[in-house]
Formats: structure tokens, sequence, C-alpha cells
């Protein structure tokens, strides 16, 4: 292909470094590593480029609960539903979400049955359909780690400071360090290190898995999204169990710093307070998982607003989705009855075939027999 | 499949299950089990097809709803190796439609038909209560005259090679960048266009492709899943070998999309002997648009009904028909 102008991807997916990488990780690599990669966006990468077909048989992977919209339990999805069938509601959220289903169905099948849902990029776009529907009461359905959980915090920002008064929050922000502390307390698990999350580590920082090195012993190194990087952090991890260290390390720098985007994490703080409790689809309920809008701002707060018509029941998940069995590292996507065959992307029983990132969407999508 | 989704109309897996558990179940005959662009009719002399368009913005960088409602049915009989020649026109406009964006539209048709060189013989108008349309829904229906003989989604045999006529990607690329909500700014042209000129360019060339198709709805991803099945052989693509600008590429990164799933208009996948790829590819860029056309991979045994991908490391994986509404991944 002819180049014209910059490429900002070739040099991260390089054939000859991918080869080099692939060589040294074979020659260096001794004793069986179980990695987890605990973001979505690694279990994407790595099944997308076959990473697993270019290393050695000591290196296996656990695909960790780190998409967003996977591990959103069908609760939370039902009350999306429910609020999208209130009057004169407009319903807003972010990309797949809308194709996630719960109890009734996904926002999708709202959508085709008359709910007015959107899907915007970027959380403050929701201020322009506000300001063009003014008669509407708008509910931004928000979901992500920590990732999107600034944006979210700067569209409430902007909702106070020009005083709107139709635009209300459905928060179902996560975070990271608490499930990788419950995969790691969880007795049957077998994770040996982390690939940590790109994105997420931009906006908190390496630091927050400085305890799990510590108090854990298990090495982890933040890590890019393209195949390079995934290589490369794997590398630096083949060589911290070789020298019997466990240390934070950060192979992402490019992005990455120890301390993060201090503005962003501000941000955060200044509008939300961590739940009790956060039910994460596939591991059930995980203390001080979750976000929730500070008590000063509930007048935008959809979940106090609306509690009275808002869902309490807990549905338990799929009887035969082992989907929290994958996420512990204990089973793969293909020793499920259901993968591929009841369970697929287009109609989802478990949290990991929901959305791409996940990990029985990602094998069944490039996976197979390959 | 209770209510009709979004997910229904998108060209690749929930498309084909209402396709078999709705339309065939009552009309399926030995014209569309074929499942094929336009059917053969008359002895195999004519070629015949219908498509219904629907866009917005109406007019979009590269092309608008009158240019897309001729390309779109003219290269499904182009794909067949027919002559574009009748055109039907059918549409079905919002109360409250302004004229004279009506007499950009025809005027854009007008100018398409001319570079099929097919006119169309008959018409229909339809005007709706606000609300009942989005603007302008547009219907056409074509009658082609077959010049290339025995192409067919069944025809591939292993050896043969697969050629991509241009980089891919552009008209869906281009139409997410437009729409409401997706603030990207971007000079990206839909690859919008007639498809004829260059099938009989090919064919003045002596070339005879075994198979054709235009990767609209779906994109090459669907194309090639296609026909894998059809064919029942394997289809493997060298991935560096797709062509993709930049910009695609990019909208793509942002957004989460796989290029070969996007959508395009004057894009086609051609299956030939491996002896006529030069020449083709020759040929097809003598068209300004095909400057990055090229051959991507080959028809083997290895995985019946399978397309597979291989990269410059050596790994490979599956393409698989393209599933749902495309929307743009969280994080």
């Amino acid at each position: 292909m002819p180049q014209k102008e910059l490429d900002l991807f070739k040099a991260f997916r390089n054939p000859e470094h991918m080869k080099a990488l692939a060589k040294l990780i074979k020659q260096e690599s001794k004793t069986k590593i179980r990695l987890m990669e605990v973001c979505g966006g690694h279990t994407h990468t790595i099944m997308k480029y076959g990473i697993p077909q270019i290393l050695p048989d000591t290196i296996e992977f656990v695909h960790g609960p780190g998409c967003p919209v996977c591990i959103m339990p069908k609760e939370r999805i039902d009350h999306a539903y429910v609020l999208s069938q209130q009057p004169d509601v407009i319903m807003v959220t972010l990309g797949d979400m809308i194709k996630v289903p719960g109890s009734h169905g996904s926002l999708q099948d709202a959508r085709s049955k008359g709910a007015d849902v959107r899907f915007v990029y970027s959380p403050l776009d929701t201020l322009k359909i506000a300001k063009d529907n003014p008669e509407k009461k708008v509910i931004f359905f928000a979901i992500g780690f920590e990732t999107t959980t600034p944006m979210t915090a700067a569209l409430i920002d902007q909702v106070i400071k020009h005083d709107l008064k139709n635009i209300f929050f459905h928060i179902n922000h996560v975070t990271v360090p608490e499930v990788m502390e419950v995969l790691l307390q969880s007795e049957e698990c077998l994770i040996d290190a982390f690939i940590g999350p790109s994105h997420v580590s931009v906006i908190t920082g390496s630091k927050i898995y400085d305890q799990f090195p510590k108090k854990y012993h298990k090495p982890v190194v933040v890590t890019g999204f393209e195949p390079i990087d995934v290589m490369e952090g794997i590398l630096m991890i083949v060589r911290q169990v070789n020298e019997k260290r466990a240390d934070l390390e950060n192979q992402y720098k490019r992005s990455v710093s120890y301390e993060g985007n201090i503005v962003a994490q501000d941000l955060i703080n200044k509008y939300f307070d961590q739940r009790e409790l956060f039910k994460w689809r596939g591991l059930g309920n995980i203390p001080k998982s979750g976000l929730k809008l500070k008590d000063e701002f509930s007048y935008l707060d959809a979940e106090k607003i609306y509690d009275k018509v808002l869902p309490k029941e807990e549905i338990n998940d799929h009887k035969l989705c082992i989907c929290g069995d994958i996420l512990k590292g204990v089973a793969k996507p293909t020793d499920c009855k259901v993968f591929g065959k009841a369970c697929k992307p287009s109609s989802p029983i478990g949290s990991c075939m929901v959305s791409s990132e996940g990990a029985c969407a990602a094998y069944y999508k490039y996976g197979g027999v390959l | 499949m209770k209510l009709i989704t979004l997910a229904h109309g998108n060209g690749g897996e929930e498309n084909n299950e209402l396709i078999e558990g709705i339309f065939y179940k009552y009309l399926k005959n030995d014209y569309l089990k074929k499942s094929e662009d336009a059917s053969l009719i008359e002895g195999g002399k004519l070629a015949f097809t219908t498509d219904s368009f629907t866009i917005s913005p109406l007019f979009f960088s590269g092309g608008d709803i009158g240019k897309l409602s001729v390309c779109g049915t003219c290269n499904d009989l182009a794909m067949m190796g027919a002559k574009p020649k009748y055109v039907t026109l059918a549409m079905i406009i919002e109360e409250g439609f302004e004229v004279s964006v009506l007499d950009e539209i025809v005027k854009s048709i007008k100018k398409e038909l001319e570079i099929c060189g097919a006119v169309v013989v008959a018409g229909d108008t339809k005007v709706v209560p606000r609300g009942s349309v989005d603007r302008l829904f547009i219907n056409t229906s074509g009658v082609g005259v077959m010049q290339l003989e025995g192409i067919s989604a069944s025809n591939l045999a292993v050896g043969d090679a697969i050629v991509v006529s241009r980089d891919i990607g552009t008209h869906g690329a281009a139409i997410y960048a437009n729409r409401e909500g997706i603030d990207i700014t971007s000079t990206l042209k839909s690859d919008c266009a007639s498809l004829w000129p260059m099938v009989e360019a090919l064919k003045d060339a002596r070339i005879k492709p075994k198979e054709m198709r235009d990767a609209t709805r779906g994109g090459l991803a669907a194309v090639l899943n296609e026909w894998a099945k059809a064919s029942n052989i394997c289809i493997e693509i060298d991935e560096e070998k797709i062509p993709v600008c930049s910009e695609v590429k990019g909208i793509c990164e942002l957004l989460g999309f796989e290029p070969s799933a996007l959508a395009n208009e004057g894009t086609f996948v051609l299956a030939l002997d491996p002896n006529d790829v030069d020449e083709a590819i020759k040929v097809l860029k003598t068209f300004s648009q095909n400057k990055m056309c090229s051959c991507i991979g080959k028809v083997t045994d290895e995985y019946t009904k399978k397309v597979v991908l291989s990269s410059e490391w050596g790994t490979k994986r599956f393409l698989d028909m393209p599933t749902g509404e495309l929307l743009p991944r969280i994080c």
C-alpha cells in the first residue's frame, strides 16, 4: 500500500518488530505465566492480531473483567430501559451500550418500540440534545471505567455552570483496582501477573496498581493497546518473573505517568463518591467498585428522581453461563456449553459476549479453530 | 426475532436471518435461491434488480441520494455483467419537502444515468404526511442486457485470485463522520460511483471475471463471506494488502470499526483467474479513483466456507460476517 502521509499506526504494528519480540519472549520464557489482561481493549488486540499464535505455550492469557459494557448487570440495564419508557424522556448513552440486553430487552429494542434513545460519541454532545429539546428530560446513562468518568464529570460541570434544568444522570461508573483485588482474593485465582489497562491508567496514573506488587507479589506492567505494546509488555513480565521480581512497570510511557491526569481526577472527586457495593455481571457485588453522584447533587440524579419506578429485584445470571469463571481465569470461553450456540454476539446470554471487547465475543469473532 | 431492529437492515448476519426467516419462507424460488446481486431472466439475456435508498444527510461528501439511487441499482446489474439499460424511479416524499432540493436530486439522477447509459422508463411519486418518512425515500429497479456470461458467486475455485477495485470503506466512514453527534472533521469523500464503465473496460480487454460484487452494506467482509459459503471454498486474505486510506483507518481506530465492515458505493471485489490479475489491475487503474486497486488474496480449500486473514507476522484469524448495528466502541 502506498504511503501518502504520516502513518500513526504502522510503527506499532511493524512485522519485523513483532517477530523480534516473539523470538525474545520464546527464548526467555521458562516458567508458565498466567497473565491477566484486565482491560477489554487488550483482549481485543490480543485476539485481533492473533498474539497467542506467536507466543510460547508458557504464556497463557486470562481475559479480565475490563469491558464496561460486559460487566453491567441486568438490573442496571433494566433501569435504563424503564427510564427510556418514562414520559418526555430522551435516553442518551455511549455507543454499544444500547445493544446490551436486560430482562425486558436492550435500549435498541426500546428504541424500536418507540422510545427516544440516542447514543453520543462524546458525553458533551448531550448538551446539544438538551438545548434542542427544552421540553424533554434528557437522561445520560453514564457507563465506563475511569477512562470515561471524567467526560461524565465534565458534562455535570457544564450542566451546573449553565444551570441547565433538563439533563439528569444515571451513574454506572466502575473502577479497576477493586475488581482486580477481588479476583486475587478468590480461592480459585490462577493469575500470576497483570497487563495493566492503557486508557484507564492515562487518567488514574499507574499509582493505582501499587498494592498488587507490594501486597500480593504480582507483577503489573501498564501496557499500550497496539500489538507491539502488548508484546513488549509481555516481555517485561517474563523478565520480572525470571528475575523473581514483582514490580509495577510502565510500558505505555508515551501516555501514562505515575500520577496520571490530576485535573481529571479532581473533577471526578468533585462530583462522585464511592458506592458501598456495585454488582458486576458475572462476578456479583464488589465493595467500593462503583461510583455515585455526591448527595449534594442528588437533584441531578435520575436514580433518586425516578426511584419509585425503578425496579429493585435482584436478577441472577443465566444458569448455563460461565462468565464468572472466565473472568476469574478458571475457564475459557470455549469451555462454555452455550458458547457460539445459544450465546452469540447477536443474542448474548452472558456478559462476555455482549461487547466486542468481551472475551467470548472476541473468541467468537476472531478465535474459533485458528 | 419479535421486532425489526436496525440490525436487521445491516447487510450482515441479522439481515440474512430476516431474509431466510420471512422472505424466503414464502417467496423462495429458483431466481431468489441464487442470492445474486441481480437475477438473470429471459433465458439469461437480461438482468433485473431493485434497491431502495434512505440516507441522512441527503447530500454528502462525494454524492447525494439521487446519484446513490442510480449507482446502487445499476451497479447490481453491472456486477452480473449486464449493461444497465432501463430504470424505474419511485419516490416517497415527506410533505413540506423543498422543491428546489428535489430539483437538485433529480438533476443528479440524470447525470448519473448518462454515465451508466441507462434511461428512466417508468416512475411513481407518493407524498406522505410529515413524519411518515425521513424527508425522501427512493426506490429504483433496473433491467440490464447481459454482456459478460457466467458470472456467479458459486463460481470460485481453488487458485482464483481476489482483487478489490480501490481503497475500501470511504462511503461508510464519510457518512459516519458526517452524522449528528460524531464530531469529526474530515475531507473524506464517499466512493459513490457507477461501476458499469469499469466492467465495460474489463470486457473490452477480454478479461472474464468469474465473479464480481460491489461491497455495499456489510462491506468487503460480507462479500467475501457470501462467496466462501456460495462456492464452498476458503478465501485467504493478506491483511496488509487490503487497501485502506489513512483517513478511513483513522476514523476506524477512533470509533472501533473495521474498514472491512464499512459500506462502499463504488468499490467492487473480483474473483479472477490468476493469469488475468495483472491486466485487470492495469485496466481498473486507468480510472482515477482506483489508484489503490490491488490483489488481496486467493481461494484455497483450507477452511471451507470461511474467510481467513493473515497478518504480516504469520498469525491467522477468521474474518466474520459483520453483525449488529454499527456502533462506536466505548473506550
